[in-house]
């Protein structure tokens, strides 16, 4: 649809400098910024532009924005298409949502704020950055929510329509909080929501629905200012709406870009150069995204049909959403009564020969403990997914935590070891779910796999693999019996799997169950000693996939001074840290643990070969007791359990710390 | 639909070699037996044949029947079972509970397995009470019952499994006795026949802690005049030749009426059985009915037809495949926005 120019308000007159600008120059101050209010804004609300529509464009390395609104505002929806864009141009990237566990909280409230923050760059980065550059705040709660974290000078635009008495009060603001921000950040005033009306006028659309589309005039002007393209989002929302709606938020997108264009509010606007990664073909991926996409994926490259049963739980929903669209793969799945039923049924189609998966999170995962623990004595293959979330009890049910670790490797009752498996970020919860898949079947065994609330929801651009080169492993069972008995619990020598006898197999009929196993033949036994052998077969089994697992590898020097030790989603922030403090010129190592039980085989002699190792864990320090245990080693725990992922400051900090005592 | 059989088959057939370890005199044995004289005759390849239970007394079932058998944990058996059948649709899946199991620990996987209609066969063995743990009351045990857990009594009303099952929607219900070989077999036939869950309460007796409570249905000399035969198109009678009574409705109310010698029962009113009607309310009506005013209906209380859970989720991977093909990882992986570089 062509832009009208002479349609645009302007606003003026302009006094921002570009906060690269400021940047360069180090300021932490900024200039008066760019003043008008709503009321006066309206007189000039028509008013001819005599843009020649080219402005100038300053390079940057690397930025980081966030949106904030109310939850009904579309923030998530806005990031995840800006991020879309940004994927498309070619930037390294890296997400944050964070959201309320409300799905509408009082409009305008603290409680209702949703957050989406993106961090893109020219070069490799690991996090979506500490402090965004950048704060797009659609209202007063919005701001006071989230401008603090804003890097000082940073630029935070505000959608002026939305700050009157009414809303600063609902904010908790007992004064205008505007003139103070004046002198932290470079503020810009614009009214999105008089701007959007301005745009749909004409349209068959309800005040409200109108008002809706805002949020797209920002992510329009939001591509101007990073010279994003929109041909993504135009097709987006094509697939999305239809009629009116599509045409109103197509054309309050280009008219936000076109504002851009015209305002004087921006006298530049900026290019972030598409970054120097790996070549191939990319995409951007969410990690529940990626989980679900690995189970799927599972089941081609095993030659099984996969079975899915799952309850709805907040952060892992999206697994089953995602799964559930692809029957077409020959992939049930079966939204359960509950977890303990969602947890049975897997292990029932188990049974039956499929490759089954179930997925929860912390308060859902120890609903299926029981069932798992079966799954242990039975010797059945399948995955359970843990998408970790603040806990304990419904604890901070959108936010990230680590605290699960312990309670899948002992939540169960008695001894009833299992191979545990840690995503590290969005893309790798693909190859951790083949990986896992692999492992319960060659094993025998149920398999955990663990991710969280931030891997969840964050996403990276991510290099599709090449299917013809990934590992196929297709699946074996038992074959039919003419003569003898069939033994359910002999053994492989090798791997001490059992074999994987399926129903509908001739002579191969058979039953097992919960109570203690005969060792071969699989019958209930009570003889102590054959119930003390199997106790340890069934760790020995465990313990022997360490002989196949690769070794851990140490990036930096292989003994030393210290070494971070990290597991699951905080690989990106240590990374991030460590490149900061070897830029400061501090020797680090770095080790990055992805199977939990059991661990690499070298795993003791790799922490023995450095004098000092930092464990941070978004925990109270799960691993670091396990480590302290098992090795004997002072292991220095760094913890956080605020809901939220490390910053790189905090870890850099802790690294120079470290270094100079 | 499991794969015909042409081998001749027998009872012990499906006798496993496992030590049977009931008590002596526990109603399991008889209906262990009569399962194990209708397996044979089902025309279903023993391999074909899947046994799950969860725990209890009764949930000791698969390991004495030579088929697959899965003994799961307490009160989830169906939910094992619809994992298993909803991927392998072409098992005879049945499903061993009892009164604890299956609707108190259990009672959620009951109701949503009955409505989602999954084709299993749940032969639910009602004692009312926990016989494993050694003797405490159950959600079917009669309000004022003493056990070790209600010394004074019990104050829990007690829950009707037949009615319960009506309330979940179930497609197929019936009723039998542990000891009434014929009856159960035929019924058990029924159960496997029908298309979706087919639950059978099987009155069953606890010789060491509930012993006789089913006495006059089981006691020959007064099952006659103590329980009510259902037959699809005859009428409510019971009470044998000499003392003829039947059941009729009056205002929806059922109540219980003498018939004089040779006396048509329908010209007298009583009901005539109907295992098809629409609504289920006329097998409500009938869960109602109990001893000592009524007689104890036995048999079908209600058949009906609706599509099973397997099959319409077959239905949509199958119709997925049809409309989009079957699933391309490759393209998968590539679809949506991407870039090279």
């Amino acid at each position: 649809m062509p832009h009208r120019p002479g349609t645009w308000p302007v606003y003026g007159p302009a006094r921002a400098t570009s906060h690269a600008a400021r940047r360069r120059l180090g300021e932490t101050r900024s200039d008066p910024a760019p003043r008008f209010d709503a009321a006066r804004s309206r007189k000039f609300s028509v008013t001819s532009s005599k843009s020649s529509g080219v402005k100038p464009s300053e390079q940057l390395e690397s930025v980081a924005i966030r949106f904030a609104g109310d939850s009904g505002d579309g923030m998530q929806l806005t990031g995840a298409r800006f991020t879309d864009e940004t994927a498309l141009a070619g930037n390294d990237l890296s997400t944050f949502p964070d959201f309320p566990a409300e799905i509408r909280a009082p409009a305008g409230t603290m409680a209702g704020v949703s957050g989406f923050q993106i961090h893109f760059s020219s070069n490799d980065i690991h996090t979506p950055a500490d402090q965004p550059d950048v704060l797009i705040a659609f209202n007063p709660a919005a701001l006071r929510a989230n401008v603090d974290d804003v890097r000082p000078g940073g630029m935070v635009i505000i959608n002026i329509d939305a700050f009157n008495q009414k809303a600063l009060n609902r904010a908790g603001y007992k004064e205008d909080p505007l003139p103070e921000l004046r002198d932290r950040y470079q503020l810009v005033k614009i009214p999105f929501t008089t701007l959007n009306r301005e745009a749909l006028k004409g349209l068959d659309l309800s005040a409200r629905e109108t008002d809706r589309c805002k949020n797209f005039f920002a992510l329009g002007l939001l591509c101007w200012l990073y010279g994003r393209e929109m041909e993504a989002t135009a097709r987006w929302l094509g697939g999305k709406f239809k009629g009116d709606v599509l045409e109103g938020n197509l054309r309050t997108l280009r008219a936000g870009h076109a504002f851009g264009e015209t305002t004087e509010l921006f006298p530049v606007s900026f290019v972030v150069p598409a970054a120097k990664i790996e070549s191939g073909t990319y995409r951007n991926i969410t990690g529940n995204q990626a989980l679900a996409w690995g189970i799927v994926a599972a089941g081609v490259q095993m030659e099984c049909d996969v079975f899915l049963g799952a309850y709805p739980i907040t952060p892992a929903s999206e697994v089953l959403h995602e799964v559930a669209r692809y029957r077409h793969f020959g992939v049930k799945t079966l939204q359960a009564e509950d977890e303990i039923a969602a947890a049975s049924a897997t292990i029932g189609a188990a049974f039956g020969g499929q490759l089954a998966v179930t997925c929860s999170s912390g308060p859902g995962f120890v609903l299926k403990q029981e069932a798992l623990g079966l799954a242990v004595m039975v010797e059945l293959p399948l995955v359970a997914i843990n998408v970790q979330r603040s806990g304990p009890s419904t604890g901070s049910p959108t936010k990230t935590e680590q605290g699960d670790l312990l309670a899948v490797l002992f939540g169960r009752h008695s001894d009833s070891p299992l191979p545990v498996i840690a995503a590290s970020t969005p893309g790798d919860c693909f190859h951790t779910m083949l990986e896992a898949f692999r492992m319960a079947v060659r094993y025998m065994t149920p398999v955990i796999v663990l991710s969280d609330s931030y891997l969840a929801n964050s996403s990276e651009p991510w290099r599709i693999p090449d299917i013809d080169a990934l590992e196929r492993q297709p699946v074996e069972f038992a074959r039919p019996l003419d003569v003898g008995e069939f033994e359910p619990y002999l053994r492989d020598p090798e791997t001490l799997a059992r074999p994987w006898a399926i129903p509908g197999t001739p002579g191969l009929e058979h039953r097992i169950g919960g109570l203690t196993k005969q060792d071969v033949t699989g019958n209930v036994s009570y003889d102590p000693a054959n119930h003390a052998k199997m106790i340890k077969l069934r760790r020995s089994k465990i313990d022997g996939i360490a002989k196949n697992l690769p070794l851990l590898e140490v990036d930096g020097p292989d003994e030393g001074e210290l070494l971070i030790l990290g597991w699951g989603s905080t690989k990106g922030a240590i990374t991030a840290a460590i490149e900061v403090a070897r830029e400061e010129g501090l020797e680090v190592s770095q080790a990055h643990l992805r199977h939990l039980n059991p661990f690499p085989s070298n795993l003791g002699d790799v922490l023995r070969r450095f004098k000092k190792v930092l464990l941070p864990e978004l925990c109270n320090g799960h691993l670091a007791m396990l480590l302290r245990s098992k090795f004997l080693i002072d292991i220095q725990s760094l913890t956080k359990i605020e809901g939220l992922p490390f910053k790189i400051d905090e870890l850099s900090d802790a690294i120079r710390k470290l270094h100079a005592s | 639909m499991a794969a015909e059989v042409e081998v001749k088959v027998s009872r012990k057939d499906f006798v496993s070699d496992q030590d049977v370890r009931w008590c002596p005199g526990c109603g399991d044995y008889s209906i262990l037996a009569n399962v194990q004289r209708v397996l044979p005759e089902l025309g279903v390849a023993r391999e074909n044949i899947v046994f799950v239970s969860g725990i209890g007394c009764s949930s000791r079932f698969p390991y004495y029947i030579n088929t697959y058998g899965f003994h799961t944990i307490h009160g989830r058996a169906p939910a094992f079972a619809t994992g298993l059948k909803a991927t392998r649709p072409e098992l005879s899946v049945w499903i061993v509970t009892g009164d604890g199991d299956g609707l108190s620990i259990g009672g959620n996987h009951l109701l949503h397995t009955i409505r989602r209609n999954v084709d299993t066969q749940i032969l639910l063995f009602n004692n009312q009470i926990y016989g494993l743990t050694k003797g405490q009351y159950s959600p079917t045990s009669a309000v004022g019952l003493k056990t070790k857990s209600t010394p004074q009594g019990s104050i829990d009303h007690p829950v009707d499994p037949i009615a319960f099952a009506i309330g979940c929607g179930a497609t197929f219900i019936a009723r039998t006795i542990d000891v009434d070989a014929k009856h159960m077999q035929t019924v058990l036939k029924r159960a496997h026949e029908h298309k979706g869950t087919a639950f059978v309460e099987i009155l069953q007796n606890c010789p060491v802690f509930n012993d006789g409570i089913w006495d006059e249905v089981q006691d020959r000399k007064t099952r006659t005049q103590a329980s009510l035969v259902l037959e699809h198109g005859k009428p409510l009678v019971f009470g044998g030749p000499d003392q003829q009574k039947g059941i009729v409705f009056k205002d929806g109310i059922p109540n219980v009426i003498d018939l004089a010698d040779g006396q048509d029962p329908i010209e007298a009113g009583v009901v005539v059985h109907d295992e098809h009607p629409a609504s289920p309310s006329y097998a409500g009506v009938l869960a109602t009915l109990q001893r000592p005013d009524f007689p104890v209906p036995v048999g079908v209380f209600r058949a009906v037809e609706k599509p099973t859970y397997e099959t319409m989720l077959q239905d949509q991977v199958d119709h997925a495949i049809a409309e989009r093909g079957r699933g391309d990882l490759k393209a998968l992986l590539h679809s949506g926005d991407t870039w090279t570089i």
